[in-house]
């Protein structure tokens, strides 16, 4: 019904791999924020969390490309919340049946996931667009990237606050855990180092190919 | 860009109800059929949880039935009828060992919960479990598993006054190293708020329960078949 | 030979021969830092000595750092991270472990300082934001307390001290209770009126015989070693002054109405850090307003923001975020009280 074609995009590596480094959602796009430093205070919340929204964003992905034809633009974002509410629904639901305490560790997060823009994001600029192999697994690549940026906040945060990985001790019983590391500023301290990290990583790069070109240049 | 919108045909009406209807039909129909699949489970656990909870706050328990305490009366859960849920546990000869009560009172940072057991027949605090908390990791928190804290409530003295209306002795937290009563409260050194807040909420609830169970006492009967633990709907949200 | 080594100047007036460098005023500060704690390390011992050296060196070397890493000029020999360091010590409690005092020097500079830019782009006071951190990263350490003038506290460091780094550190109840001092609980005079009602006394307070934190010594010294600055014209005054009629005002109020419950004014300036507070890091020329009705407004809301902590708030000492959310209000201080300039009209006149 609608109009307006988009390039169809082929389904390579590299759309699974921009949602893990390139395009980052956490690291690079800094989207999501609210569950980021909520809830990745423990590595296990972290992993939950991560999975509960990957398998949100390939489901809610695959359907809404399965129906982009069908999706009128006027009801589009309505349809696509509604889409989202029921996988967020569902996962609730099969969380609360897994474990009752990591659902309560979870929180309100869980339901939160339905206004994760990273997942709305998704479900505008891709999957609308794009046919259901490829949005499958950009979503799937978008998803282990937020998964995996999660997990280093919740393991670093884990590890200096209650000195342990999963509940597995890593130092020695006299270690003094880093309190603030659990609570929520730890969680803007040790984004913000990972994202000085990757920065710091990224224009290194840049900076050594742009010697390299300068070098081929001077060469030639 | 404005041609472009222009030159767009217009959806009719019925396609946009169309697609959100068929839609809502859908997430409907997963909704529903993932509800009804876990639902059992999840019963399960907080059935477990709830549990768990009542029989380590009341010691020697293996069974529990839930009630609806209020100064009207005692009234068994299913029933609608106004007041607090308590958890009565019983041991295996089906016998009342003590009555698990919630209460709540703000603490450091946020709102503390717990359940903790009252013994009718030493009429007594026999232990506590907090349900929620957010103080501070590693100083306010340990009102949760400070062994030398949770000490204090096995066999707090809760017995009422004379007229029997309510507490004869206020609970309430004192310094650290400073417990000089049975119905006080030895604080942890350096989480006095949070130690206070325990006080606090079991005085204020105490005061209030207490003196009903005593007058209901007869009430709290045991289930029907001890057996048949799991047949009851979950009286309350525990967590 | 020469005849002359300097070409001679010829410039229209002013003729000011020499501006006052940002290091000579650090310098003085410095100056009049030194005899707090000389007081706190006669009352504390080696632990005070140690843990002022290591804040101090500490604070130095991320200065080094970040200035390395930034690719600046070092920037240590202008005296302000000496300033930092030391305030930072002072603000701990003498018996902090050390390692744990160097994170906080850590993270005073490069959280607080080198992440903005450096000195004069910092938007609140270093020290403080490394004291905030460990404040939150360790509660217990941070609140553990040991007595003043404790017999052969200059040969022998206390215990928690000389922890190893990452480490627990020792219990300190059990090294109080060997040293055996009578009526020793552990708790500042700020604690013992919030949770008990008994305010410590005037001259106690003043020559600051108590339990505390390394600075929190004697506010008379403190007191006079910031008029030095102030004389000498490297302080404003009104700051100072504006705290402490902030705090005056507030804590009035609720002493007239129940004095067994909330303590005197003269109590709430004289505990505590307050006086070092409103003295040298209130005061600090980066984190404070410029316009002379802002630096009034900024030291009342400073001394409001303490009382209302030290009385309603979880913690028994509020200045630290008293002050830190006053430097960060400063920016819109500085906006709302900008002066009109002559002979411009008002805003509302305007047509």
């Amino acid at each position: 019904m609608t109009t307006v074609l988009h390039k169809q995009e082929q389904v390579t590596l590299d759309t699974f791999l921009r949602g893990i480094w390139e395009e980052n959602p956490v690291f690079v796009m800094l989207l999501g924020m609210c569950p980021v430093l909520a809830v990745t205070n423990s590595t296990l919340n972290a992993i939950a969390m991560g999975l509960a929204t990957l398998f949100v964003l390939v489901a809610s992905g695959t359907l809404v490309s399965l129906l982009r034809k069908m999706i009128p633009r006027e009801v589009r974002i309505a349809t696509y919340i509604i889409i989202i509410a029921t996988f967020v629904t569902m996962v609730d639901y099969t969380i609360q049946a897994i474990s009752l305490d990591l659902y309560n560790s979870l929180g309100a997060f869980i339901q939160l996931i339905v206004v994760n823009c990273v997942i709305l994001g998704r479900a505008e600029a891709y999957a609308s667009r794009q046919r259901v192999g490829a949005a499958v697994v950009n979503a799937l690549g978008m998803g282990v990237g937020f998964t995996l940026a999660l997990l280093c906040l919740g393991t670093v945060r884990e590890l200096l606050g209650a000195g342990t990985i999963l509940g597995y001790p890593i130092f020695s019983p006299n270690f003094e855990p880093w309190v603030v590391m659990i609570l929520p500023p730890g969680g803007f301290f040790v984004l913000g180092g990972w994202l000085l990290l990757f920065e710091w990583i990224k224009q290194r790069r840049e900076r050594r190919t742009l010697q390299a070109q300068g070098a081929t240049a001077h060469g030639s | 860009m404005s041609e472009g919108v222009q030159a767009r045909p217009q959806t009719s009406s019925l396609a946009m109800l169309r697609t959100l209807g068929g839609i809502a039909m859908i997430s409907g129909f997963l909704v529903v059929l993932v509800f009804q699949w876990t639902k059992p489970i999840i019963a399960e656990n907080k059935r477990i949880a709830i549990e768990k909870a009542v029989f380590r706050v009341v010691p020697n328990a293996v069974s529990r039935r839930d009630f609806i305490l209020a100064p009207e009366g005692l009234s068994p859960v299913g029933k609608k009828a106004k007041g607090e849920t308590v958890y009565a546990a019983y041991n295996a000869k089906g016998e009342l060992q003590g009555v698990a009560l919630e209460t709540v009172a703000t603490g450091y940072q946020d709102v503390i919960r717990i359940l903790y057991g009252y013994d009718p027949q030493c009429e007594c605090v026999t232990g506590i479990k907090v349900l929620k908390m957010t103080e501070t990791p590693g100083l306010g928190d340990k009102i949760a598993y400070d062994p030398d804290f949770l000490k204090n409530f096995h066999g707090l003295d809760g017995k009422l006054s004379a007229d029997k209306s309510g507490l004869a002795h206020p609970i309430a937290a004192v310094k650290h190293g400073s417990k000089s009563e049975p119905w006080q409260i030895d604080s942890i050194s350096g989480a006095t708020i949070s130690s206070k807040a325990i006080g606090r909420m079991i005085n204020a609830s105490g005061q209030r329960m207490f003196p009903l169970i005593q007058r209901y006492l007869s009430g709290f009967r045991p289930p029907v078949t001890v057996a048949a633990q799991g047949g009851e709907p979950p009286g309350s949200d525990l967590q | 030979m020469a005849l002359t080594s300097k070409p001679i100047e010829i410039r229209t007036s002013p003729h000011i021969r020499k501006a006052i460098s940002v290091a000579q005023i650090m310098r003085n500060v410095v100056y009049a830092l030194l005899p707090i704690c000389a007081w706190s390390v006669y009352k504390f011992g080696l632990s005070a000595l140690l843990l002022l050296l290591t804040t101090t060196v500490a604070c130095a070397l991320s200065e080094s750092l970040f200035c390395w890493l930034s690719g600046r000029n070092n920037t240590v020999r202008d005296f302000s991270v000496i300033i930092t360091g030391l305030l930072l010590g002072l603000t701990l409690p003498p018996g902090f472990p050390l390692w744990m005092a160097a994170v906080a020097g850590f993270m005073a500079i490069g959280l607080g300082k080198a992440l903005f830019g450096g000195l004069g782009y910092n938007v609140m006071n270093p020290a403080l934001v490394g004291r905030a951190f460990v404040q939150a990263a360790f509660p217990v350490a941070i609140t553990t307390w040991t007595p003043a003038f404790v017999p052969g506290r200059f040969s022998e460091a206390i215990p928690s001290t000389l922890t190893t780094p990452f480490m627990t550190p020792p219990d300190a109840t059990v090294w109080i209770q060997a040293l055996a001092i009578d009526g020793f609980t552990g708790a500042t005079p700020l604690a013992l009126q919030k949770f008990e009602h008994i305010s410590a006394s005037t001259i106690d307070l003043l020559t600051g015989v108590l339990a505390g934190s390394a600075g929190e010594s004697s506010a008379l010294l403190v007191f006079l070693c910031g008029l030095y600055l102030a004389l000498r014209g490297m302080m404003d005054w009104r700051i100072p002054a504006a705290v402490f009629t902030g705090t005056i005002l507030t804590s009035l109020p609720f002493y007239l109405v129940s004095p067994e419950i909330y303590p005197s004014p003269q109590f709430m300036i004289l505990s505590g850090g307050l006086m070092l507070g409103a003295m040298f890091m209130a005061s600090d020329m980066v984190g404070s307003p410029l316009t002379p009705r802002g630096i009034w407004l900024y030291g009342f809301s400073i001394g409001f923001l303490t009382v209302m902590i030290r009385l309603f708030g979880g913690l028994t000492e509020g200045v630290m975020y008293a002050i830190l959310i006053g430097n960060v209000l400063t920016p819109l201080i500085d906006s709302v009280t900008q002066p009109r300039v002559y002979g411009a009209r008002r805003q509302e006149e305007r047509p």
